[in-house]
């Protein structure tokens, strides 16, 4: 009986994706290397829907700059995209959701039978007032200190447990004519390193009540991590905000630092530009202090109101969400899958590693990419951060950030 | 309709509507609208900033009142000092550079054409094509500080956009007192030239105003503080790679203007200067200098709006987050589309506005008087 159903089912599904037709615009940021993992969904959608248009709307810029303020422009002049990707989280809720622009997708969870099939820290970060808006499609992990073990192993010192250890390995380096042990790039990225900071100072729990408004920034133990900060900084390099991302990572594969605190796409940067062997060429390590802990940024998709092709979407976002869909991606972005149910063996050996940490750790979100604070607040953190590089005065960066979390009404 | 009493004033009338309507709609509707905008707490409450009927609130001048004193909008007010940095030498450099290149030209040297290309040619490129060679130059690494080595020298180790160096640092809290301490300056200089020109109605107000001005400075000005703790602000010297690269892309258009200004000076009074016993820097400083002015006026005017807005070459030379090359343009940007602060970001444009104002108003209207004079 239970087969009959399930032949019929599948019959049924057959002839349906046969029968949708129409169109379906995809709107991301995925162009240049992300753009043949796009390529790969998008030809997967069609092999199942052969009659429906796909239409690839992608605004290039680094973590959506450009396309989000394009984005903006569409949906305020009433033309939104099928569906568009978001950072998950606050990014998501705290612009367009809470603006009621997006329809709620918890039915399609529940249908598919997603809600035990991604874990339950990511589900919470994806809510808003128990409704699920957004399907994640990767997952990225932003607490990861990098280094080369060969390296260190002839200057002699262990990739640092806290950030205490830290400091101390960083006196050790600078001892043996290293300049700057730590490398660090233009301004988004020192907010990174801001973010990992937070964690390793403040653990996991108080992080995460910061974004609640259960933690006040002035409190002072949040005013603590800027005081680590200012120290971590010491051991940066000075020439930061001329520098990109890779080519922080670089001078550390040059050996002119040790460390480097970055998202692990820069695992993906090492081993396919670079052509480096995880754990040979680069080696890595949770940031200091934020071990068990997994700090994740995901890309989304959503189904804005007000689409014309509502069921396409639907079509799409089931891919997305889908073991296979998620299969099919995240080999070729460099990321993991969101589920936790996906196959190892199509994965390199960091993103086995990743995988593992992903189903044990304790999950929290990133501030820098959009999951915990909205963009209100986000925007302006370069502000707050602003002030303590010019000042280096703690207490003032922390009563800046209490004024704009208040401002922006954060964690309400 | 005496207006209409003419055909040809009629058909005049129809032909600029369409401009006038559009105009009216696509400037001044806007320009209204943006006012409006500032006034309100667009974008305060995040569930009403980019929802489809937003309920917005009439606030009032609150969002001007936080730009210039809140805790928060600190990054305005570097970016207004910036602004001001920025505007006083990139015209300074463009005048000189682009005067000096004039002069040189004027002598009719060998190659007159060649070169006059050469040093326009830099304005014909976009600021964006500017920007991002000039960041490659400037690399604290590379480029520029590279060049010393070519002779033996050391490196140099100037940081360039990425320094955080801050110079001639004044206290927000100050600015009131010396606002007026310069206004009153600018005052006692027209109250000087009118009594020389024999204006004495005019020049008894600009003094009795000066003499109130000062007397408010220094009885309350220094009283006046927006802020209750010292904020202070500077010169970036960030911003001297900015210059250079601004100042190399339009000095070419200042000497165009000065060349045309140069040639436009008959040779009869140079050589009625020369044959009154004038040495070359007399004739310069009595005679060539003089007539030379209105065009440093229009120079100064075109260049100051320019400087005012500039938006793109920061954007392509150091990035709209990097804060010490910061301008409230950029800030503009940044606060309603990434921020959505939509009612901060109208207020910041609405500033903007004014200070362009300030330049452009002054000198259209001194043109349209000595037109009507004409």
């Amino acid at each position: 009986m239970k087969k009959l159903f399930l032949t019929l089912a599948a019959l049924a599904l057959g002839t349906a994706g046969l029968a949708q037709s129409g169109k379906l615009e995809i709107f991301s940021w995925w162009a240049g290397d992300e753009g043949p993992a796009l390529q790969a969904l998008i030809d997967l959608y069609k092999k199942r829907y052969p009659n429906v248009e796909v239409i690839n709307a992608t605004v290039t810029g680094g973590s959506g700059v450009n396309a989000r303020a394009v984005l903006k422009t569409r949906m305020l002049g009433g033309d939104p995209p099928d569906s568009f990707q978001v950072h998950a989280g606050q990014e998501l809720i705290g612009t367009w959701v809470v603006a009621d622009r997006m329809e709620d997708l918890t039915p399609l969870f529940n249908q598919e039978g997603w809600m035990t099939k991604f874990p339950k820290g990511l589900i919470d970060l994806l809510s808003y007032k128990g409704k699920i808006y957004s399907v994640p499609v990767n997952i990225h992990r932003s607490n990861v200190m990098w280094y080369v073990p060969a390296k260190l192993r002839e200057w002699g010192v262990q990739p640092p447990k806290t950030w205490a250890e830290f400091l101390t390995v960083c006196q050790t380096l600078k001892s043996k004519g290293l300049e700057a042990p730590l490398a660090l790039g233009e301004n988004w990225t020192q907010q990174h390193l801001w973010e990992s900071v937070a964690l390793g100072v403040l653990g996991a729990a108080d992080y995460a009540n910061l974004w609640t408004g259960k933690l006040r920034f002035n409190d002072p133990k949040a005013v603590a991590v800027w005081n680590t900060f200012g120290r971590v900084l010491d051991c940066a390099n000075k020439d930061a905000s001329g520098l990109s991302w890779q080519q922080a990572i670089d001078r550390v594969l040059e050996g002119r630092a040790a460390f480097n605190i970055m998202g692990d796409w820069a695992a993906g940067y090492m081993t396919t530009t670079k052509g480096l062997k995880p754990g040979e060429g680069f080696g890595w390590a949770p940031a200091p202090g934020t071990a068990g802990v997994f700090m994740m940024l995901s890309d989304s998709f959503g189904l804005p109101k007000g689409v014309k092709n509502r069921t396409n979407v639907l079509n799409w976002l089931r891919l997305l969400g889908s073991k296979e869909g998620q299969d099919t991606f995240n080999p070729l972005k460099g990321s993991i899958a969101a589920r936790t149910d996906s196959d190892p063996s199509k994965y390199n050996a960091y993103l086995q590693s990743a995988m593992r940490d992903w189903k044990s750790n304790r999950i929290v979100g990133s501030l820098v990419h959009g999951a915990v604070a909205p963009e209100s607040f986000m925007s302006q953190f370069g502000t707050v951060m602003e002030i303590y590089l010019s000042s280096r005065n703690a207490q003032a960066a922390a009563n800046a950030a209490q004024a704009i979390a208040t401002q922006v009404r954060l964690g309400q | 309709m005496r207006w209409f009493n003419n055909k040809d004033t009629l058909y005049g009338f129809l032909v600029i509507l369409p401009s006038l309507v559009l105009l009216g709609i696509f400037v001044y509707g806007f320009i209204f609208q943006t006012f409006y905008t500032s006034l309100t707490d667009w974008g305060k409450d995040p569930a009403q900033a980019l929802s489809a009927n937003p309920q917005i609130r009439f606030i009032g001048f609150e969002n001007y009142r936080e730009l210039f004193t809140g805790l928060v909008d600190s990054r305005f007010r570097q970016d207004l000092v910036n602004t001001f940095f920025f505007t006083v030498f990139f015209i300074l450099g463009c005048l000189v550079v682009g005067l000096g290149l004039a002069i040189v030209l004027d002598r009719s040297p060998r190659g007159e054409g060649f070169f006059r290309t050469v040093f326009l040619f830099p304005m014909s490129l976009s600021f964006i094509v500017t920007g991002t060679i000039w960041r490659w130059m400037l690399q604290p690494e590379g480029g520029v500080n590279q060049l010393p080595t070519l002779v033996g020298l050391p490196k140099g180790e100037f940081a360039w956009l990425t320094s955080r160096e801050q110079i001639w640092q004044v206290s927000w809290n100050d600015l009131p007192f010396i606002t007026a301490l310069v206004v009153s300056a600018v005052l006692i200089f027209i109250a000087v030239s009118a009594f020389r020109g024999g204006e004495r109605r005019r020049g008894y107000i600009a003094s009795g105003s000066a003499a109130l001005l000062l007397l408010w400075a220094f009885t309350l000005g220094r009283s006046l503080q927006p802020l209750p703790y010292d904020e202070p602000h500077g010169f970036n010297l960030a911003f001297i790679g900015i210059i250079l690269a601004a100042v190399w892309q339009m000095s070419g258009y200042t000497m165009a203007l000065y060349l045309a200004g140069l040639r436009g000076i008959p040779e009869e009074l140079r050589e009625a200067a020369r044959v009154d016993g004038a040495s070359e820097w007399q004739l310069y400083q009595r005679v060539i200098f003089p007539l030379l002015a209105p065009i440093t006026l229009s120079a100064m005017i075109i260049l100051g709006h320019i400087s005012l807005k500039i938006f793109d070459l920061i954007f392509a030379m150091a990035g709209a987050d990097n804060a010490p090359t910061d301008v409230p343009a950029l800030l503009m940007y940044l606060t309603t589309f990434r921020a959505n602060q939509i009612a901060k970001g109208a207020a910041i444009g609405m500033i903007l506005l004014l200070l362009v104002a300030a330049v452009i108003v002054p000198y259209l209207y001194s043109q349209l008087k000595s037109e009507v004079r004409r």
